[in-house]
């Protein structure tokens, strides 16, 4: 399978993200607690440059012992990116539509070699 | 720019392009052949607010104006003047084209509303798009009459004279002061016919019937025209009803079709379409699926009830499918048969007219309409283009407008 390079290490730090086009391939690498993931950058919605926009944790209700609405929180752990077109959020580490999980992006093989970063295509 | 994130983060954006960011919408036109038809988009809007300078500029009442400049100065950007307030149109930023917008440089030489609303076109494939306001859709809700008049008049001679002059591609349909009639009449007296103006707007976010005898003289001067009246929807959280909701989305997926409903329910039933039979109407920015709920709903008790409605000729629901919807936001079903069903009952392949909606949060691109696997060709042409061609009938002649690349 051809691999196709991405950026050095030192380059995309942790927390960023690089948009590569290789072919027909238009591709999201994020970089985010320490691994690698690649997904299409090409929302399931409208066709969007999905992993271009904000990454954003996850908002959860914080509802209490009886039951009641407390407030809310972004996660501690979840991290979706969002497609800047209309708000559709995936799932950072699967790729999952986070409102239908059995919606996913293409995902892609990250290959780390030495300081390089390459996505198999 | 510094977009706050979530749990403290920041992302630093230098720059924004409107082109850029749709590249993908580009690459749809190109693999769609849009080039090969026109499209029309019925429903657009640009930030009216960024150049209120200028429209104050146009402002025919010196005290207002004097007001709403200094309003509109220093740190209160607007503030005191417009109604509105609450709301979550970017999603916390996530429809990120809202806060990197005023980032955003036009071509030089060119009006900011010209350039950015040019640059959306293109990247689409649109040829024609009818421009209207955005914060100005809750203006209906102004509590000073004599404002909205004032403010109305000002935006419409600004829009025609900075705008629709400097580009033909650009049109709209004109707001009217709707809760002061005679200020409507005289705006359509004072806009018909001139360039880029190609029909009538009423912005249904406000607390007026639309059939009291006031207006009789609005819809006749209009229908003498030929051209279209527009009712463009809107929410309206403050509202009492709307007040029990805690989400924007439900304010808005209610609130976007509340308005148009009554608007509707109240022209239909009030026999308006007997009145001014050859006044075309179009509901804008509802979706689609109220249609079939408010068509089976007023058939039905109209069968018992005929008596109240001694105007009608025919059933509600034959009135409602002979007028005219926009697309957007069109609701996508899990099961497409019901989408189907309603092009059906609504005579989408005549009465439709596709819309975008850009650059609002919900926007709908070309590929919702010509993506549709239960439309032939022909359908889909007509919908992107044809059908609004016909109505508002223009002749925007045989060369593609939009740059598809």
């Amino acid at each position: 399978m051809p691999e196709v390079f991405v950026a050095k290490i030192a380059d995309l730090p942790e927390g960023e993200r690089k948009i590569i086009q290789s072919g027909a391939h238009d591709i999201g690498v994020f970089h985010w607690d320490g691994q690698f993931y690649a997904y299409a950058n090409m929302c399931l919605h409208q066709g969007g440059p999905a992993c271009e926009g904000l990454i954003m944790h996850q908002v959860e209700d914080v509802i209490g012992p009886d039951k009641t609405w407390v407030g809310q929180k972004f996660s501690d752990s979840q991290v979706n990116f969002v497609c800047p077109w209309h708000g559709y959020e995936y799932d950072l580490k699967t790729g999952e539509c986070v409102p239908d999980r059995s919606l996913r992006l293409k995902k892609y093989k990250v290959v780390r070699r030495g300081d390089d970063i390459y996505v198999a295509i | 720019m510094d977009l706050p994130l979530s749990n403290d983060r920041t992302w630093s954006v230098d720059e924004f392009d409107s082109g850029k960011a749709l590249a993908h919408a580009a690459r749809q036109a190109k693999q769609r052949n849009y080039d090969q038809f026109p499209i029309i988009d019925v429903d657009s809007h640009h930030y009216e607010l960024e150049s209120f300078n200028e429209i104050l500029e146009y402002m025919p009442d010196p005290v207002l104006k004097q007001l709403a400049k200094m309003a509109n100065s220093g740190n209160s950007k607007g503030v005191g003047v417009m109604p509105g307030g609450v709301g979550y149109q970017d999603m916390g930023g996530r429809a990120i084209r809202y806060p990197l917008r005023r980032i955003e440089k036009p071509e030089p030489g060119v009006h900011r509303d010209v350039s950015l609303t040019r640059r959306w076109m293109d990247a689409m494939g649109v040829d024609i798009a009818v421009l209207f306001p955005s914060p100005m859709l809750q203006l209906g809700l102004h509590p000073q009459v004599e404002a909205e008049v004032a403010l109305a008049f000002a935006y419409n001679r600004w829009l025609s004279e900075r705008v629709l002059q400097e580009e033909a591609r650009i049109r709209t349909m004109i707001y009217l002061p709707f809760n002061d009639p005679d200020a409507s009449y005289r705006m359509v007296k004072e806009f018909a016919g001139k360039k880029g103006v190609c029909g009538f707007m009423i912005t249904s976010v406000r607390f007026r019937p639309v059939h009291h005898n006031s207006y009789m003289k609005v819809y006749s001067a209009i229908e003498e025209t030929g051209l279209p009246l527009a009712f463009h929807a809107g929410y309206n959280w403050g509202e009492q009803s709307m007040g029990m909701m805690n989400k924007f989305i439900a304010v808005h997926a209610l609130g976007f079709v509340w308005y148009n409903m009554v608007h509707m329910t109240n022209w239909v039933l009030n026999a308006l379409p007997e009145r001014f039979p050859k006044l075309k109407v179009i509901w804008i920015e509802s979706g689609l699926a109220w249609l079939p709920f408010l068509i089976q709903r007023l058939d039905n008790e109209y069968m018992m009830r005929s008596s109240e409605c001694p105007g009608l000729k025919k059933l509600p629901g034959e009135y409602i499918t002979d007028m005219f919807y926009t697309s957007q936001p069109m609701e996508i079903p899990r099961d497409m048969s019901l989408l189907e069903s309603t092009f059906k009952c609504i005579k989408a392949e005549s009465q439709l007219l596709y819309s975008s909606d850009y650059p609002h949060w919900d926007f709908d691109l070309p590929s919702t309409i010509y993506d549709l696997p239960f439309l032939k060709e022909k359908a889909k042409r007509d919908i992107l283009g044809g059908n609004a061609a016909k109505l508002f009938k223009l002749d925007i002649g045989k060369d593609k407008l939009a740059k598809v690349a």
